[in-house]
């Protein structure tokens, strides 16, 4: 079997989930600092609104990351997501209360309403950047997976999947997108939230330099491909030089936040981001999911691939549909690119004074 | 605990109820769009106040569907992962498309519609919506193609070697003729819901107005509410037409694709109508009583030739009975079954569905669609020459506007309920039995976990949706405005529309 259309849709699945974090990253951020950064119901409202018409996009590269290992990797799809099954679970309901969250929250009048979705909001950005972050790790570190490309769920696998350097990973992706988002917030609105993201950032961003640090060098020296010494692994040459844009991308975050320059620290929040998951497929590779009982057992891109004349069919999609799919997001950004104050936000008309009455019969 | 029978539970459960909300959010994306194009292009202030409204409508259901939606994208591998791996190389194209070309398109575009109002130009704003409905439509397609393959594989072959499925023809999978009469049927469905809710939401409120006012017919009334009275008025009648021009083509499309089950699932055929020795010609049973199997009648009411006809377009056909037909799969698959999935799967191997769900499910979807017509045509003639509905038949009236959205929601349900159920055993008809594709690793009782909470999650979201749905819809029309009075050029405008 050729092995080159793996290898190119072993890319783009890279392509997807990085373009996943990158822009849900953010979303997941604004998420989570919705009680930290808003003192009243207003400065909520700006904040979700910096994100309102974009998050439901950004979260389509989730489903297509999804869809698309589905059809290029259907061995991986299987083994990942029977494999990770309560993680996986906790995402998802994390996901839906967060995307309902986003649009019930202002249907209604009342305090007691608002708060109750905004908790929603801020626990299923934190809930799902954690579990996100752990499986990640688990996927570099790799999973138990037996000769039947299968992984055997006992009982207490869920806390199974917690070793230290899962937790790092989890960690990580909480700190990364608690900076990127206050980047994000900084740069998308004015006034005083604008200030306080920036002094936010200023202060997570030096955690995140070290958590990305340790995370990198723990990944790259420990579990990669590479360190592990699988066959066709990739070459240092593609892992430190990701590992150190990773770490330089928060870097050049925290230097220009501190220094009131919002887009060029986002646009480093955007690149570390990107770098990071850069070196994690590519310490992945040529394993797509590393077995911890015998490397003979890992699923790798050439076996678990779909058959050469599917990926021929995807390819084609791929690059005929993608272009289109970039160029209208881009524009949703452009037409969406002016910051918000709380003086963007319309005055909530009074609730009405009575419901209409009832007309049954 | 059986894991298969859980997995399946799970899978019946989360499905049915995502759709709930995809028919509805399909036809209200396309009714909408056709309401702001009405505006756009007559300037007439009615419309708009239609589009604002019932766009409102559309949003709190669109959300709910796409957070249901993700649980579909990733139940296969969680909860089916043998199923991934026997047929991922040809399932799993359609659904990347699907994320690709329709997700995105509805996600990024309803944003624009969303949020772009005070800063796109209205030409573009309205292209937004239609972009978005297009989306849906696209989803459809997709989804519907996949799920045609688990029906009829077509344009593959069987990989021993890999111990898989792998498609050989993309175009053989995206042209299925299980796929060419699902679609139109399917989407036509859609359309009837869509129809029917917005003549039951906007029949309501004339009801009120005729209510609250005592007249008998528009010309009665004057001011805001013969402005009012005038748009429920339209909308009303417009949503009875689409139900009916779409209940139309769904008789005309489920016909036909009662052929082309006839010709590639007769088993499903058989079970739609209780029909275990083979008849010629067979009749339909509106109704029966009998043992809970089928299996013998102790009162039935006939019509004779009705299911030839349906089956084989003929009043005098041939429709093969479901003891006939199993001795044939017997002959025909269990060998095969044995050999690629063991002995367990194979002496377990029915081949027959569960005959009184697909019996009265298929009665079902079709009483309920044929009473949602009826209530279309009845309201049409109550609403000739401007007439307000009847005070005197007031309670009537509520009564089928209440009914009407529900009738094709649940006919869509049945339907579907119907088709899966229909295939069973098989997962893939004739390729893979249900019982060999679960997730082997999985134990029974993480799906049991995960099964209870989706669907308390489930409960409590419905309840929430059905308030927020009801509450929109009583609150009605915003009052009307002679000038659209957004300040759209000055850039310190608050947004009219924002979270």
């Amino acid at each position: 079997m050729d092995t080159t259309l793996p290898i190119v849709w072993f890319l783009l699945i890279a392509v997807l989930w990085t373009g996943y974090f990158v822009l849900e990253g953010f979303d997941f951020g604004v998420g989570m600092l919705l009680p930290i950064l808003a003192k009243d119901e207003r400065e909520r409202r700006v904040m979700i609104n910096t994100i309102g018409p974009v998050w439901d996009g950004n979260e389509v590269w989730l489903l297509t990351a999804g869809g698309a290992t589905f059809a290029a990797f259907p061995e991986w799809y299987a083994t990942m997501f029977s494999g990770l099954y309560l993680p996986l679970f906790l995402i998802l309901i994390a996901l839906i209360l967060r995307g309902v969250a986003f649009e019930y929250r202002h249907q209604k009048h009342g305090m007691g309403w608002k708060r109750g979705w905004d908790n929603l909001i801020t626990g299923s950005s934190f809930v799902a950047s954690l579990v996100l972050g752990v499986a990640f790790a688990n996927f570099v570190r790799g999973l138990p997976i037996d000769g039947a490309r299968t992984i055997h769920q006992t009982a207490g696998s869920l806390f199974g999947l917690f070793t230290p350097f899962a937790l790092l990973g989890g960690v990580l992706f909480v700190v990364l997108f608690l900076t990127h988002g206050a980047a994000f917030i900084a740069l998308k609105t004015d006034g005083e939230i604008r200030a306080r993201a920036r002094r936010f950032a200023s202060r997570t961003g030096a955690v995140a330099i070290l958590a990305m640090l340790a995370f990198v060098l723990w990944m790259n020296l420990s579990f990669s491909g590479l360190a592990r010494g699988v066959a066709g692994a990739s070459p240092a040459l593609s892992l430190w030089p990701a590992a150190a844009l990773a770490v330089l991308g928060l870097v050049v975050l925290w230097l220009a936040n501190s220094r009131g320059r919002e887009g060029w620290a986002f646009v480093g929040g955007a690149v570390s981001i990107l770098a990071m998951l850069v070196n994690i497929f590519a310490a992945l590779f040529p394993n797509v999911m590393p077995s911890t009982l015998d490397p003979a057992w890992s699923l790798t891109a050439a076996t678990a691939a779909s058959s050469t004349y599917t990926l021929k069919i995807m390819t084609v999609a791929a690059v005929v549909i993608t272009p289109f799919v970039l160029l209208y997001q881009a524009w949703t950004y452009w037409v969406f690119r002016k910051r918000l104050t709380v003086r963007d936000i319309p005055l909530e008309a009074p609730a009405p004074v009575a419901e209409p009455r009832h007309v049954a019969g | 605990m059986d894991p298969v029978l859980l997995a399946r539970w799970q899978f019946g459960i989360t499905t049915v109820y995502h759709f709930f909300f995809v028919p509805l959010t399909i036809s209200l994306a396309l009714l909408v769009a056709v309401m702001q194009t009405a505006h756009y292009r007559t300037g007439k202030d009615a419309y708009r106040r239609l589009t604002d409204f019932f766009g409102k409508l559309f949003l709190i259901n669109f959300a709910m569907g796409v957070v249901t939606g993700i649980v579909q994208e990733f139940q296969f591998g969680m909860n089916w992962s043998e199923y991934s791996r026997m047929v991922g190389d040809i399932f799993g194209a359609p659904l990347a498309l699907e994320a690709l070309l329709a997700f995105f398109m509805e996600s990024t575009f309803l944003g624009l519609w969303i949020f772009g109002r005070d800063r796109l130009p209205k030409a573009v704003h309205l292209a937004s919506i239609w972009l978005a409905a297009i989306g849906t439509v696209l989803s459809s397609l997709f989804i519907l193609v996949a799920n045609s393959f688990m029906q009829h594989p077509v344009g593959f072959t069987f990989n021993e070697a890999r111990g898989r499925a792998e498609m050989t023809d993309f175009w053989a999978v995206l042209t299925n003729p299980v796929a060419l009469v699902t679609i139109p049927h399917t989407l036509m469905a859609a359309y009837m819901v869509g129809g029917a809710f917005v003549m039951g939401v906007a029949g309501w409120h004339l009801l009120r107005i005729a209510r609250t006012s005592g007249a008998r017919n528009r010309s009665e009334l004057e001011g805001q509410q013969a402005e009012d009275a005038s748009a429920y008025g339209w909308a009303t009648k417009f949503g009875a037409w689409v139900m009916i021009a779409s209940g139309a083509l769904v008789i005309f499309s489920g016909d036909l694709q009662g052929k082309v089950m006839t010709d590639v699932q007769p088993m499903k055929m058989a079970a739609a109508e209780a029909i275990w020795e083979t008849e010629t010609p067979a009749s339909f049973s509106i109704f029966t009583i009998g043992t809970l199997d089928g299996s013998r009648e102790v009162f039935a009411l006939k019509v004779p030739g009705v299911t030839s006809f349906l089956a084989t377009g003929s009043f005098t056909g041939t429709v093969q009975g479901i003891n006939p037909l199993r001795q044939e799969y017997d002959a025909k698959y269990t060998a095969m079954i044995r050999q690629k999935y063991g002995d367990e799967v194979a002496n377990a191997m029915t081949y027959t569905p569960a005959v009184p769900v697909t019996y009265w499910t298929f009665r079902l979807m079709m009483g309920l669609g044929f009473a949602a017509i009826a209530v279309g045509a009845i309201v049409l003639v109550m609403l000739r020459r401007g007439n307000l509905p009847p005070l005197r038949a007031g309670w009537f009236w509520w009564l089928m506007m209440v009914a009407a959205p529900l009738l094709p929601l649940f006919a869509n349900s049945f339907g579907w309920i119907f088709t899966e159920m229909g295939r069973q055993p098989w997962i893939v008809f004739g390729l893979m039995p249900t019982a060999a594709a679960e997730s082997p690793g999985v134990p029974a009782a993480q799906v049991l976990t995960t099964m209870i909470g989706f669907t308390l999650l489930y409960g409590a979201l419905a309840v929430v949706e059905v308030q927020l749905l009801l509450r929109a819809i009583r609150k009605g029309l915003e009052p009307s405005t002679p000038e659209h009075a957004v300040d759209t050029e000055s850039d310190d405008a608050p947004l009219s529309f924002a979270y």
